[in-house]
């Protein structure tokens, strides 16, 4: 009857007895399926290596604690470094108290930069500050056009000129924007690639001429594996203030966002997720990696570990297991946090590579809802005071819970046991006891 | 007819070859003049095949079969490796394809391509490319601007128009895109016209409303002309990742491609994906862009593509 219960507490239990480390070996299954994840999500190869590696360093030597097994534990802390390195030194874009705001744009052919500039012209509009738009493409067809009509939607003025000169019309505009009065100027620049010297000198050129205080890289979150190499050139020849991730409403995983992190170390600062001027967002790191790692069932396992995985809980629960205040009362959090998570037997086999292991371990989830019925059937006082537990107590317990009175003889008999043996045993010798007893 | 005879195959290989990256380098010395397949070797090509975009398991599905190959081999050099890497991935993209747009042309008139693709991929560029190699060959060429939604989407294609010389029929913004493509072919008929280019707007694959309205597009033609269109060309962007996939995807359900058009490649991007792409749609790659110009559009050619991926 205890045999699942065994299992899961054999994970807090192993802390006690120092076993329960994360070693390379026992998450090696859980590491290569990530590696793979990351991968199919567009991760650079060598950005996913590196990642990987690093947080499994990091990692490796840290306690399994409450119930969750070592490739839990390191889906886990992978989700939450992720969750950090994409979002770690957010910043709002700067704008001055007082005078000019300049804002250049650049990117990569058809990312998304033309879109961006009318709606975050549209967004600073909306909060009444005096906004004009800088037509510095002069290349592609209709692109100061397709400008001109965005700006006219929402009533921004754009500066452009009649000759294809792009610094020149830069330096216009900012002359323009001075003599305005207006408190924000955003150039719009062609779309070029990383490895055009010259397009890439123009931009540099654009950039000393505004001198902007905020400059902006616009990426395609369908970017595949290259995204590394345009966003370090960029960020070598610009220096950018920061990166706007375009298309989150298609449903690529968005990978990239992670390269362009991890090898040029600029915060995202905006989201676009439509072709219509509103579709502007603020950015979630724990929404985009969740969306890196997937969907499917890696991610509700994150969630839910997430929500059940009390570190504080745990280590409160350990401190009682050597003081030997271990009580019912305690027991039934234990179970209720493992409940939390689920069934043990599907959480367990959500992890890939675990799965199959797991199904051997017949693990059957209903005697654990016993236990917890026979708990609950106590009183207060009986959870934390067992030894008041006479014969009628017991009698009315399993009439409470729905069981046999030598279920609830034997828990109790087993708790008493393991109390006992809490008082009497080495931490290693405990755990092993307790196991065999709770059988 | 040797419409695109006079293309310039050597452009591909420079726009490939401008920037190499430091990591294709490093295995090219690594691969040369080694013996045997030793796990290093192959970790390097894994490497390879998958910072091209070529995707994990296809990677070490291609290993797998390299491994296989190279049992049966004598000379296992690494320089021997890498060319039956190359064997093996060019037998994915040259595929039997019993449809020969030459010979369809000269037996369709007006001959129809729809050109499909999500937002920014390169749909517009691609068709005032496509204008211009037509109208060279000697063909009466006509566009129609089908996309009616995104800001001065006509503009920007009149502009193409008169780059490559030729016709375009276009309606206000927010008209009905079926109604411009109805209405390109039925001046196409009436005129002469040998080739008709359809632009549509850009359209995202999980968007079901737009993906109807694409669909309509293709109804509405085939209502007008039974066989048409002859062509529908999807297309991608070679910087795109694995989401490019489920692009194809999508696109087929609603459509019937016949043709990929990968572009963008005058960069650093391998465009690897397309090979999941070939090997699952079984359409082939008809095109490919190499840069923001009138002439920079070059037919496939298969090996020319894989040994990119490799310099
Ligand atoms: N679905 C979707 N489409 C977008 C988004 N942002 C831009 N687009 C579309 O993507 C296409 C390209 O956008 P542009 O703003 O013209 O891109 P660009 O970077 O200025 O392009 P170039 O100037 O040619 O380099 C257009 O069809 C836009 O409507 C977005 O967040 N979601
Ligand atoms: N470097 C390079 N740029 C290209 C290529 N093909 C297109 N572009 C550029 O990519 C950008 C987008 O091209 P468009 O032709 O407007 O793309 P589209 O698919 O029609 O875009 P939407 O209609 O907005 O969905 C433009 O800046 C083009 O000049 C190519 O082969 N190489
Ligand atoms: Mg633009
Ligand atoms: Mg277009």
């Amino acid at each position: 009857m205890f045999e699942e219960l065994s299992l899961k507490l054999e994970k807090a239990l192993k802390k006690v007895s120092g076993q329960g480390k994360l070693t390379e070996k026992n998450i090696s299954d859980t590491v290569r399926e990530i590696r793979r994840i990351l991968l199919d999500a567009d991760v650079n190869y060598k950005v996913a290596k590196d990642f990987i590696d690093k947080v499994q360093e990091k990692a490796l030597g840290t306690e399994v604690i409450a119930s969750i097994s070592p490739g839990q534990l390191i889906t886990k802390i992978i989700y939450d470094e992720l969750t950090e390195l994409l979002g770690g030194d957010r910043k709002e874009i700067k704008l001055n108290a007082s005078g000019l705001t300049t804002i250049l744009v650049v990117g990569l052919q058809g990312s998304g930069k033309t879109t961006f500039c009318g709606k975050l012209a549209k967004r600073l509009k909306e909060s009444k500050l005096k906004v004009m738009l800088a037509a510095a493409d002069v290349y592609r067809p209709a692109a100061v056009e397709q400008l001109k009509t965005l700006g006219a939607q929402i009533e921004v003025p754009v500066y452009s000129i009649d000759v294809p000169d792009a610094k020149r019309t830069a330096k216009e505009a900012l002359a323009e924007a001075n003599a305005a009065g207006c408190n924000v100027l955003i150039v719009d620049t062609a779309g070029r690639l990383h490895v055009d010297e010259e397009m890439m000198n123009e931009a540099a050129a654009i950039r000393d001429i505004i001198n902007p205080d905020e400059s902006l890289f616009v990426v395609d979150s369908m970017t595949g594996q290259d995204a590394v190499n345009s966003a370090k050139a960029f960020n070598e020849k610009i220096n950018y203030d920061g990166i706007v991730l375009t298309k989150l409403d298609g449903d690529a995983r968005g990978g990239a966002a992670l390269s362009i992190r991890a090898v040029v170390g600029k915060p995202i600062k905006f989201i676009s997720s439509g072709e219509k001027l509103s579709a502007l967002e603020p950015f979630y790191p724990d929404r985009l990696a969740s969306r890196i790692l997937g969907k499917g069932d890696i991610i509700s396992f994150v969630e839910k570990a997430q929500e059940s995985f009390d570190e504080n809980e745990a280590a409160k629960l350990e401190e009682k297991f050597k003081k030997n205040k271990f009580d019912f009362e305690d027991f039934l959090k234990q179970i209720k946090m493992i409940k939390k998570m689920g069934s043990l037997s599907s959480l367990l086999g959500m992890i890939p590579g675990i799965g199959n292991q797991i199904k051997n371990a017949d693990i059957d989830d209903k005697a654990l809802v016993k236990v917890e019925a026979i708990i609950n059937s106590m009183t207060q006082e009986e959870r934390q005071k067992p030894k008041i537990l006479n014969g009628s107590r017991r009698m009315r317990i399993a009439r409470g819970s729905g069981s046999s009175i030598q279920e609830v003889n034997r828990l109790i008999k087993q708790f008493g046991d393991m109390q006992s043996l809490m008082k009497k045993m080495n931490q290693r010798g405990f755990a092993n006891n307790f196991l065999n007893k709770i059988k | 007819m040797g419409i695109f005879d006079n293309f310039n195959f050597s452009k591909l290989k420079e726009g490939l070859t401008k920037t190499r990256t430091k990591i294709v380098n490093t295995i090219n010395e690594a691969v040369t003049g080694k013996a045997v397949i030793d796990d290093k070797t192959l970790d390097e090509i894994e490497e390879i095949l998958i910072t091209s975009d070529i995707g994990y398991d296809t990677a070490v599905q291609i290993i797998e079969n390299v491994r296989g190959r190279m049992k049966s081999e004598k000379d296992r050099t690494d320089l021997n490796v890498i060319e039956t890497v190359k064997k093996e991935l060019t037998g994915i993209l040259d595929i039997e394809s019993n449809f020969n747009s030459e010979q369809e042309i000269k037996t369709h008139k007006p001959y129809i391509i729809l050109v499909v693709g999500i937002n920014g991929v390169g749909k517009t560029t691609t068709i005032g490319k496509l204008a211009h190699n037509y109208k060279k060959a000697g063909l009466k060429v006509i566009v129609g601007a089908a996309d009616t939604f995104r800001a001065a989407a006509n503009e920007q294609l009149e502009i193409w128009s008169k780059r490559a010389g030729v016709e375009i029929i276009q309606k206000g913004h927010g008209a009905d895109p079926s109604s411009v493509a109805f209405e390109t072919v039925q001046h196409a008929i009436k005129h002469q016209y040998d080739v008709v280019l359809i632009d549509t707007a850009g359209r995202l694959h999980n968007k079901g409303h737009l993906m109807e309205e694409l669909n309509k597009i293709k109804r509405v033609l085939s209502k007008n002309l039974p066989y048409a269109p002859n062509e529908t060309l999807l297309v991608l962007d070679g910087n795109t990742g694995q989401n490019a996939i489920l692009q194809a995807e999508e696109f087929s359900k609603v459509t019937d491609i016949t043709g990929l058009v990968v572009t963008k490649l005058d960069g650093t991007a391998k465009g690897g994906v397309v090979f999941q792409i070939v090997n699952k749609q079984k359409v082939p790659i008809k095109y490919i862009g190499v840069g923001e110009g009138i002439e920079d559009l070059q037919t496939f050619d298969s090996k020319l593509f894989v040994s990119a991926i490799f310099e």
